[in-house]
Formats: C-alpha cells, structure tokens, sequence
C-alpha cells in the first residue's frame, strides 16, 4: 500500500506576463522516483521549487501528505524540513567544513543535540566515503564529491521526498557517475525522489515513472518503459529523438 | 630586469624624488621660513610634550582622545549600520515603516556633510537641556555624530556584501527549513562580512581622521591642541606632529587592508 506523499494540481505560475507553469498536475506516491524530463526552460526547476515553496504557485494547490500548503497559516519552515532539495550548482556553504555543512539543517532546523547531529552527519558521510574530508572546506572537494555531499546534507534531516534539480548537470562527464550511483542506492532503498534531469539513461533505468514538460504543460506522464518505447505525444517523440 | 638591478633602480628613484622635495626646502626662496615654521625640531618636540606653565596641551595627549572616540565610534558603528542593513533587506510587513524609514536615514546622513552633522549634535543637544544627555563632553557628541553618519556608509556597504552573497545559498539554507533569521545569521552573514572588511575598514580610516573635526566642538584632541600650540607659539610645526601621529594610526590600519585585499585577490584568482 503506497501513500501520496506529494499532490500537486493544477498549478500555475507567472513570472510578469510569462506563464512558466500551466496548469501542472502531478502526485507522488511513497518509495516512488518521478523523472521530470524536458528541454531547459520547460518549467522543471520552477516546479521543484514550488513544491517546496521556494517559489509561491500563482495558482493551483500542492498538498504534502493531504495537507494544502497554500494555507496561509501553514508554516513553511516545518513543511521544509520535510522535503529536501538538492541543486545544480550545489550550493554548500563555503564558510562552513563538509561535516558543519551536513550538521546545520540537523542542529539549527531540528533543533538536535550537536553530539548525536554530528554523529549521523559523520554516518553519512562514511556511507559516501568523504568521512575522512569531514573537516575540509568544500572548496577542497571535486564536484562530484561537493555533489554528494549536497544530497548528504538534505538526507541528514530524514526527508519524506527528495527533491533534485539537474544535480548532475554542472559536472564534468567523468565525476557524473559517482552522483548517479548515489542516486541509485536512494531509490533502491525506498527514497521518495522527484528529479529534473537530463540523463535519459538513468532515468530509464531507475525512475518508477517519467513526466515530460514542454513549455510549463505537462504533455504526458507514463511508466519509464512506456514513455521512451512508446510515447503518445508528438513533442515527447521529438524531444526524445534529439536527446538520445 | 634582475631583482638586484630593480632594488637599484627604485633606490635611486626614490632617493631623487626625496630629494628633489628637499631641495625645494632648502632653494625656494622662502624655504628657510617654511622650514622653521613646520618642521623646526624644538617646537616639535614641545608640542607633542605640551607645556603645562604655558598652557600648551600635549598633541600626544591630545591623540589618545582620538583614539578613544574612533574606537566607541567604530563599534558602536558595526552594530548599528548592520541594524540599519538588516531592516532594510528584511521582507516583514510588520517591518515597512523601518524599512521606509532606514532607506531615508542613509539617504540623508550620507548627503550632510559630516561637520554639520556634529554641529547640530554637539551643539544642538546640550541646548536641548535634558539632564544627562545634554550634559556629556564634547568628545561624546563627536562620537555620537560620527557614529550617525558613518553608520550610514556603513550600512550600505553591509547591505553590499549582503546582496553579493549568491542567491543559492539563501535557497540552500531554506530548503533545509532554517528561517529566515538563522538563515542570515549562519549563512549569509558570515559570507557577506567576508567580502565587506577590506571596504568596512576603509571606511573606519577616515573615520579615524574625521575624529579631528570633532575639535570644532572644543575638544581637545590632537589637531585642536595642535592649534592652540601654533596660536600660542606663533609655530605651525604642532601640524606636523599631528599629522606625523596620524599616520602613525592610520598607515598600519591601511597597510592591512590592502594586505587584506591582495589575499582575497588571490584566492579568487586561484578559484576562478
């Protein structure tokens, strides 16, 4: 028995005069990987950041585990705390040692005791073999390794959903598979993903279904087998034809 | 060219240039009275001792006054032109008017010039005949009037090294659900006062020399007691001294600074 962790419906978003988002539904059930897939400027990272309320929909609701949090009484700090998002580019905090970096969303957020919040920060990052790099800056770190201690971070504060914005997109080539691989394990282990991505391989393999976007419209969302062997929409065909 | 003929070089160069302003010293015509005038060594040394008999105030002495005004003002500068940045970039409603109201405060203090500004402080309070608060020294007034317009400055250099910090980092922080305040204080604050030290203590160099002005209001710092000298003595060369002190102060702060901003220009370079 799946449980919805994430409703979205109908949503849209502007930006001035320019409809990012048209009318997007889309519901996430729990141990489920939904691939977003489409050409850059479709609406995929907007739709990641108004799921976590980084950005407010212009219209539409979202709901995380049956409650609306467009009510305006909700707070949007503890809805944060259930959701995790990673991104291209990153974003550790330079000022801050790997371990404070996965430490600062467990102490400061959760309100954990330092001990036990350093103590799962290092777990973690034994699981992804930085421990010994716990006391460097992430500066010191290559982008794969910065990339993984990223997605360490947000896990630290045990998300319902995962929410990961081309995480792979600002890597060189050689260092994209370390990520991925990391990725894997999540979804193996039952995490609840949502990604923006552009690594079809991957996506075949390890998404449970994949929705294309196509200028703020989601055309068509299918069972990944069933989107890249027979998509219904003629713009997933064209999209999927220039990529592969 | 080698190093050993670059230090030659340089040697030479700056021994005529030295020179050259010597020279002008001694040949003008009226060297030898601008000599005795500012640089005359006896006058130098009484003034910087000061002369009690004479009612001469030690510009030495005179300087430790400075000192203490900079050093209140400085601080008191910090907090409150980070207070004002702080209001200014928060996103309340509760907060409007404030924001209104810092937005006007560093439009005006950075627009009156700074001797006015002690003026109406040093002056204008005391008239005010309020008790305690009108009856502080001058060199209080003098810090509270720098403290109003520099944190102007200040604040807009704050609000700088705010809005230089990447917009991700911001995103970063709320998506791991830290509010607003923590997310300023754990994550942009500490990056943004990073990049602002080498502007922040610019600032507080003239800052520093602008602890002169307050002699206006009659406290006798430096530059005043080195007035008093040259009026009493009819020797200018109490100016030097003060200068001379200035410099003291002043140089090593800038020193650091640009030893401050060569260190983040190479570790940007070396990023980049």
């Amino acid at each position: 028995m799946s449980t919805t962790v994430l409703s979205i419906e109908n949503i849209t978003k502007r930006f001035g005069d320019q409809e990012v988002l048209q009318g997007v539904s889309l519901e996430l059930h729990s141990n489920e990987v939904v691939a977003l897939i489409g050409h850059s400027g479709s609406g995929k990272s907007t739709l990641l950041r108004c799921a976590n309320l980084l950005e407010p929909v212009s219209s539409g609701t979202i709901s995380l585990f049956g409650q609306a949090l467009q009510d305006p009484n909700i707070d949007e700090d503890a809805v944060r705390r259930h959701i995790g998002m990673v991104f291209q580019s990153y974003n550790l905090f330079p000022h801050l040692s790997v371990l404070d970096n996965v430490m600062l969303g467990p102490v400061y957020s959760l309100k954990e005791p330092k001990d036990s919040a350093r103590q799962r920060a290092l777990e973690l990052l034994e699981r992804i073999g930085l421990a010994s790099r716990a006391e460097e800056f992430p500066d010191r770190l290559s982008g794969g390794q910065q990339q993984r201690v990223a997605i360490v971070r947000s896990l630290a504060m045990r998300p319902a959903l995962l929410l990961l914005d081309e995480v792979t997109s600002a890597l060189d080539p050689t260092l994209v598979g370390e990520v991925l691989d990391l990725l894997r394990e999540l979804a193996t282990a039952g995490t609840t993903m949502l990604i923006a991505t552009h690594e079809m391989g991957f996506c075949r393999e390890v998404a449970t279904r994949v929705a294309f976007l196509h200028q703020g419209r989601l055309l068509e969302i299918a069972p990944a087998k069933e989107l890249f062997e027979s998509p219904q929409h003629e713009e997933t065909k064209r999209f999927l034809e220039r990529v592969s | 060219m080698s190093g050993r003929r670059a230090i030659v070089a340089s040697a030479l160069s700056s021994i005529a240039l030295l020179g050259g302003i010597v020279a002008i010293l001694y040949l003008a015509p009226g060297g030898a009275v601008v000599r005795n005038a500012f640089f005359d060594p006896h006058s130098m040394w009484q003034a910087f001792v000061g002369d009690p008999s004479k009612g001469l105030s030690s510009v030495a002495k005179g300087l430790l006054t400075n000192a203490w005004m900079f050093i209140a003002a400085e601080a008191l500068v910090l907090i409150f032109g980070l207070l004002l940045a702080w209001v200014r970039l928060s996103h309340s409603p509760v907060l409007f008017p404030f924001r209104v109201l810092s937005t006007m405060y560093t439009d005006v203090f950075r627009g009156i010039p700074i001797l006015l500004v002690i003026f109406v402080v040093g002056f204008g309070v005391p008239a005010l005949q309020l008790g305690l608060i009108s009856n502080q020294s001058p060199a209080v007034y003098g810090v509270a009037a720098l403290t109003i317009t520099y944190s102007a400055y200040v604040a807009e250099v704050f609000r700088a090294g705010i809005y230089a910090v990447p917009q991700g980092q911001l995103m970063a922080a709320r998506s791991l659900g830290l509010n607003h305040p923590t997310t300023m204080r754990r994550v942009i604050l500490p990056q943004a006062v990073r990049t602002v030290i080498p502007p922040l203590l610019n600032d507080f160099i003239s800052l520093q020399k602008d602890t002169a002005l307050v002699s206006t209001l009659g406290a006798i710092e430096a530059t005043r007691a080195a007035q008093i000298y040259a009026s009493t003595e009819f020797n200018f060369s109490s100016y030097t001294v003060a200068s001379l002190l200035f410099l003291a102060l002043t140089i090593p702060l800038t020193r650091f600074t640009d030893r401050l901003i060569a260190k983040d220009r190479a570790k940007r370079l070396a990023s980049a």
